[in-house]
């Protein structure tokens, strides 16, 4: 198999395509258990052979999503599509969507085998199709040699990979994952990252991943849904949701960020001045948003992007603010600075570690200077 | 903690087992006697056994006892597990908590008070009292200990794996022989011989709920004894005795042979990964 995941990646954007029909669409769906709302009144289009991932934090509702396209819970109100056709009242064993659980519920009592089997012999598929198709995903998951073994024979990674042929037999035309990946040690859960994502492109179906791991939502994905309380807070490419945030909610709970209030002191078109408590000069930033004058703003701003020095850099461009080296965190590849303001305000940077560096040249209580250009941050109003 | 024994500990010991089982070894040992007297010894014998087996009335009781408590313990374990499966997984329907609570009743109950009530819903019924009144009545004790036993099981049971067999095409009633019953299936059979058992040393509620030709072990045991107690009697005793700790060892060994090969198959596959 020619590996050309790269470029087909980027070209693939159907919710660009005005249009592209939707595969599965989620119409104003909302979920209550009594008096709690779990899913409110959300509504998102997901296309063929795409890989969306739902992000947040236990309890935004994205588990209970995942539930009802699977068929294990009913709408409240709102409706399901799949492929064009009102999922209400089918149940889950009628559903063209096979789900990866977050335990694997392997059947305890049956081999390796007998798992991946499961889900055909209640299609009634003749027994030597069983036998070849079972054996053609014991080679995809790399499983060859333990279809005989019970699942408690197997290790954590082994039993991941079984659950995955075992949804993956029927060839659903949708695969739901929830916390796939939540039960490996970091080093097999990239490898299988990875695994998920040739399998996907392989079989050209459609992902949807439930999870509260940026890392490996980021990593692959083509869309991602941060998700909060119930709603969708944004939807967009890893890199958009990186790069352009919609809120403090977003920008906080994907990756790291530094966040300064202030307020909109001097607005000409996207370019906008924010004045912040303690700062002696306004920040001048490239992406003012949607923010007006005189609004209060966050100004955002990932610790990457700023430059930590001791000298203060010559530039008159970049924005500047000096402070006191208040923390180091070495982490190997990079190092990160944290900087206190003279506003009390924390402010991150961080530095990849390309030399050695036996000695650092900034150490603790050194006065630095943090500065970054002005296309660096982004304004969030909310 | 010290491992060794103290005094304190061995006379505590003696004294509890003293108490539990003298009453049985001796039972055991005059089934043994020569002697047509029970409490004097005459030698070592094992003519009761025989005499045992040529007494018509008793092998018939004992064969009655044998089909009452084997139809009764099967239809409380079909009984008893429904009832298990509905208040486990049904947890909002109106009346679970009065259904829980008298699922339990009969366990606390006196057992005078279930006979009796039995013996009056049959006489109001006009159900003649036999074979049949006495399964009935035993499925009826029987039915809430099996209901625990499977309960408690049912708790631990991880419901993906239903919704699993469903995902992946299994309509509900399928799943359930597929997948739950295969896995809960120690526990019901656990209740099974709990319950088998039960019924086979029930005398109160049997002796309400007998009628003609329905005369089960207890009953059988319990009139004789009346007469004056006779080495035979000691001999079936130490026969359902012997019956009853065969079955609970072999269960345990069952379950704890089942239990070290798996934690030795878990090590395997652990240690294969690593």
């Amino acid at each position: 198999m020619s590996k050309s995941v790269g470029p087909v990646k980027r070209t693939f954007a159907p919710w660009l395509d005005p249009n592209a029909k939707a595969y599965i669409r989620f119409e104003n769906v909302t979920k209550k258990f009594g008096d709690f709302t779990a899913v409110d009144n959300l509504s998102i289009d997901i296309y063929e052979r795409e890989f969306f991932s739902l992000l947040g934090p236990s309890g935004c509702g994205k588990t209970t999503l995942m539930r009802m396209l699977a068929g294990f819970d009913e709408p409240t109100t709102g409706r399901i599509l799949l492929d064009g056709n009102d999922l209400a009242g089918v149940p889950p064993y009628r559903r063209p969507v096979n789900m990866m659980f977050q335990s694997y519920a392997l059947f305890p009592h049956m081999s390796v085998a007998d798992n991946i089997a499961f889900g055909l012999k209640q299609d009634g598929m003749p027994k030597p199709d069983i036998a070849a198709r079972v054996a053609e995903m014991l080679k995809l998951v790399k499983l060859e040699k333990f279809a005989s073994r019970k699942p408690h024979q197997l290790s954590g990674g082994q039993r991941q990979r079984v659950a995955l042929a075992r949804a993956l037999a029927k060839r659903p035309k949708v695969l739901l994952l929830d916390e796939p990946l939540g039960a490996l040690d970091k080093k097999l859960r990239e490898e299988t990252q990875f695994e998920l994502m040739d399998i996907q492109y392989e079989l050209g179906l459609t992902f949807l991943i439930v999870t509260h791991d940026q890392e490996e939502a980021m990593t692959m994905s083509d869309r991602i849904a941060v998700m909060d309380l119930g709603r969708m807070v944004q939807v967009a490419t890893p890199a958009e949701i990186y790069e352009q945030p919609n809120s403090r909610y977003v920008a906080d709970f994907i990756g790291d960020i530094n966040i300064l209030e202030g307020t909109v002191a001097g607005l000409e078109g996207p370019v906008a001045k924010v004045s912040s408590a303690g700062l002696d000069k306004p920040i001048v930033t490239e992406h003012a948003g949607t923010a007006k004058s005189g609004d209060t703003v966050w100004f955002a701003i990932r610790p990457e992007k700023v430059r930590i020095s001791l000298d203060p850099p010559a530039d008159p461009a970049l924005n500047v603010v000096s402070g006191e080296v208040w923390d180091i965190g070495y982490l190997g590849d990079v190092s990160v600075y944290r900087v206190k303001l003279p506003n009390g305000a924390i402010m991150k940077s961080t530095l990849a570690n390309v030399t050695r560096l036996v000695e650092r040249p900034i150490g603790w209580d050194d006065k630095a200077y943090l500065s970054w250009p002005r296309d660096a941050g982004l304004l969030l109003t909310s | 903690m010290s491992n060794k024994l103290s005094w304190f500990n061995v006379t505590s010991l003696t004294l509890g087992f003293a108490f539990l089982y003298i009453p049985i070894l001796l039972l055991v040992i005059f089934s043994f006697n020569e002697s047509r007297l029970v409490t004097v010894w005459g030698g070592f014998s094992t003519k009761w056994y025989g005499e045992m087996i040529r007494n018509q009335a008793l092998m018939d009781a004992a064969w009655v006892t044998i089909r009452v408590s084997f139809l009764s313990a099967t239809i409380a374990t079909v009984l008893g597990t429904l009832a298990a499966i509905t208040m486990t997984r049904y947890a909002r329907f109106p009346g679970r908590l009065l259904f829980s609570g008298m699922i339990y009743a009969p366990l606390v109950m006196p057992e005078v008070i279930t006979g009796l009530s039995l013996l009056l819903l049959f006489v109001a019924m006009d159900f003649s009292r036999g074979f049949w009144t006495v399964t009935i009545a035993h499925v009826t004790l029987t039915m809430c200990f099996v209901a625990v036993v499977v309960q408690s099981r049912l708790v631990t049971f991880d419901r993906s794996l239903e919704e699993a067999a469903q995902d992946l095409g299994c309509p509900p009633a399928k799943t359930f022989f597929a997948i739950t019953l295969p896995l809960i299936l120690p526990a019901v059979v656990a209740g099974w011989m709990l319950a088998f058992t039960l019924s086979l040393d029930d005398l109160v509620i049997a002796s309400f709920n007998t009628g003609p030709g329905a005369t089960t072990l207890p009953i059988k045991i319990y009139s004789q004894v009346r007469l004056g107690v006779t080495p035979e009697i000691n001999a079936v005793c130490t026969v359902m005795i012997a019956v009853v700790a065969l079955g609970v060892i072999a269960a345990s060994l069952y379950t704890k042979r089942v239990e070290v090969e798996r934690e030795r198959a878990e090590r395997a596959a652990v240690a294969q990964a690593g």
